[in-house]
C-alpha cells in the first residue's frame, strides 16, 4: 500500500512533467534525495528526465522559496542593476510549496522580489516535517543507514539497529505549533486542504522565557547562542534574506564584528531575528540547518507573537495586507514611549 | 573594561534626536537654562525614522549605558510619517531586547517637540536616574 507522501510524489512528478513538457515552465524547484538518510537536497529540474529525480517526503525541511528569486533571475537576460527588464513575457518557474513556504512567496511578492505571473505554484497541505536531530537524539548515537517512512511511523535501520518511531514525536517544533498548514496561494493543489489547525497555545515556548527575570533571560540567550560558529547557515537558508550586502558583511560601519566574540554573536542573532520581524512565517529552516542545534527560532517566534499582539498581523496570508513594518496606523500602541505619566510627574 | 563602582559614576547615554523637533527641544532647554545631567551625548538625525536598530545596538556595543531615541510627536513629523514607521519598529525592538535580557530602562523612546525644552530636561533627568539605578551596562558591551 502506498503512503500519503508516495501518492503526493507521484502526482507531483506528473504535474511537473506536464508543465515542463508543455513548455509552460522552464524549470521546476523541488527536492531530490540527499546523500545521507533523512536528508533531502533542493533540486531544480530543467528537463523531463530530471523530473524522475523529484522526491517528496517528510524530510523536506529547507524552504524552497529561498531559491525562487535566484532561479527566476537565472532565466532573465543579463542586465545592469538599473536597466529595466526586457519587454515581453519572461520564462516561468514552477515550485512546490507547503503552508509556510507559500506564505514566504506572498512576502517575496509583496516585497517585489518575484512576480506572481512568473511562478506556477503547486500547493501541498503540510503534515509537518521531521526534525532529524530529534531522531538522532532518540537513537543514542547509533548509526543510521536507512529510514523508511510510513504514514504514522518511521522505520529506522542501521548496522545494529531496527527501531520504529512514532512520526509525530519527531516532527519539528514549528510544525507542531503551526496554525496554517495549507498553502495561502497556489495554482495547482495536491491532496486536500486541511483548514486551520487548532493549537492551544502556539507561543508556549516563548512564554516560558518571557516569565523569567531579565537576568535569567540574558543567561538563557547567551547560553543558547554560545555554541554558534557563525557559519550563517541560518541566514542563507532563510527566504527573507536577499539583501545584496548583508549587515554582517558591512564593513563601514561594521555593525557586527567577524569574531566569535560573545557580543558579536549576540548582535548577529538579535539583528538576524529582528530583520525577520513581521515577515517570518516560522518555516523553521534556520533551526533545521543549524549545525550546532541552536534554537534560534524562538527569537523570531517572539517577534511573530509581538506582531500579532500589537498589529494583529500574520505574514503571508494575503497579498493585499501590507507588511506591518512598511505601514502604520495613527493609533498604534505606544505604551513603551516615555510620557509624563510614566515619569511620575503629576502636573 | 574596568568596572566602575564609585558613587560618582555618571552614565553615558547616547541620544538620537530628530532634527526638526527633539534637537530643537534640546536647544530650547539650553537656551532656557533648564538644568539636566550632563550624561547625554546627542547625535542629530534627520528623523526618528532614520534611526536603525543597528545604530542603537552599535551604541550599546561601544559602551553606552543607555540609549534615547526621540522624535516629533505623532502627527507632527516633518516627513509626515517617519516617526510613525519608527514607532512600530522601536515597539518591536524594545520588546525584543527585553526578551533577550536587556534591561527595559536601557533603551528609551520618547516624543519631544521643539517647544518642550522643559520636557527635554525632565526626560534626560529621568532616564539618567533610571540608568544610574541599573548601573554600568555590561551585557552587549564589546571589549576591544
Amino acid at each position: 500500500m502506498s503512503t500519503i507522501n508516495a501518492r503526493i510524489e507521484q502526482e507531483l512528478k506528473s504535474i511537473a512533467r506536464e508543465l515542463l513538457d508543455s513548455k509552460e515552465i522552464e524549470a521546476f524547484i523541488g527536492y531530490k534525495k540527499g546523500s545521507m538518510p533523512m536528508t533531502m537536497t533542493p533540486f531544480v529540474a530543467r528537463s523531463i528526465e530530471d523530473v524522475e529525480k523529484l522526491c517528496w517526503n517528510s524530510f523536506c525541511v529547507l524552504n524552497l522559496a529561498n531559491y525562487l528569486p535566484q532561479v527566476l533571475r537565472s532565466f532573465e537576460p543579463p542586465r545592469r542593476p538599473n536597466e529595466p527588464p526586457p519587454e515581453g513575457p519572461l520564462p516561468k518557474v514552477g515550485i512546490v510549496v507547503t503552508g509556510c513556504w507559500s506564505r514566504n512567496i506572498v512576502v517575496q511578492i509583496q516585497e517585489n522580489q518575484i512576480e506572481r505571473d512568473r511562478i506556477v505554484i503547486i500547493g501541498i497541505s503540510s503534515r509537518g516535517m521531521i526534525d532529524k536531530k530529534k531522531v538522532y537524539k532518540m537513537l543514542n548515537g547509533h548509526e543510521v543507514t536507512s529510514v523508511e517512512e510510513k504514514d504514522n511511523q518511521l522505520i529506522v535501520k542501521g548496522p545494529d539497529l531496527y527501531e520504529e518511531i512514532n512520526r509525530w514525536d519527531v516532527v519539528r517544533d514549528n510544525c507542531k505549533t503551526c496554525v496554517h498548514p495549507d498553502p495561502s496561494i497556489y495554482d495547482v493543489l495536491i491532496g486536500d486542504l486541511k483548514g486551520e489547525r487548532q493549537i492551544r497555545n502556539r507561543f508556549s515556548q516563548v512564554e516560558e522565557i518571557e516569565i523569567k527575570t531579565p537576568e535569567e533571560r540574558w543567561n538563557w540567550f547567551i547560553s543558547e547562542i554560545s555554541s554558534c560558529i557563525r557559519c550563517y547557515a541560518c541566514r542563507n537558508a532563510c527566504p527573507l534574506c536577499y539583501c545584496p550586502t548583508c549587515f554582517v558583511d558591512d564593513s563601514r560601519p561594521q555593525w557586527v564584528g567577524k569574531s566569535k566574540d560573545q557580543v558579536d554573536t549576540a548582535l548577529f542573532h538579535i539583528l538576524r531575528a529582528y530583520h525577520c520581524a513581521g515577515r517570518c512565517t516560522d518555516c523553521g529552516s534556520c533551526e533545521s540547518v543549524c549545525p550546532m542545534g541552536i534554537k534560534m527560532r524562538i527569537l523570531t517566534k517572539k517577534l511573530q507573537k509581538d506582531v500579532l499582539e500589537l498589529y494583529n498581523f500574520e505574514p503571508g496570508l494575503s497579498l493585499d495586507t501590507p507588511l506591518p513594518l512598511s505601514t502604520y496606523k495613527l493609533d498604534d500602541p505606544q505604551d513603551f514611549i516615555l510620557t509624563d505619566i510614566k515619569m511620575g510627574d503629576k502636573k | 573594561m574596568t568596572k566602575v563602582q564609585e558613587k560618582d559614576w555618571e552614565p553615558k547615554i547616547i541620544a538620537f534626536l530628530c532634527n526638526w523637533c527633539s534637537y530643537a527641544g534640546a536647544d530650547l532647554a539650553g537656551v532656557s537654562r533648564y538644568q539636566y545631567p550632563p550624561s547625554i551625548r546627542i547625535i542629530r538625525v534627520p528623523c526618528s525614522g532614520r534611526v536603525s536598530p543597528n545604530m542603537i545596538l552599535d551604541a550599546l556595543k561601544n559602551g553606552a549605558d543607555g540609549v534615547l531615541v526621540s522624535g516629533c510627536h505623532p502627527g507632527d513629523c516633518h516627513y509626515i510619517s517617519g516617526n510613525l514607521y519608527a514607532r512600530r519598529r522601536f515597539s518591536l525592538l524594545k520588546r525584543f531586547l527585553e526578551f533577550i535580557g536587556i534591561e527595559s530602562d536601557r533603551v528609551n523612546f520618547t516624543w519631544i517637540s521643539a517647544s518642550e525644552g522643559e520636557q527635554f530636561a525632565k526626560v534626560v533627568s529621568e532616564i539618567t536616574e533610571r540608568v544610574k539605578r541599573l548601573g554600568p551596562a555590561s551585557r552587549l558591551v564589546k571589549e576591544f
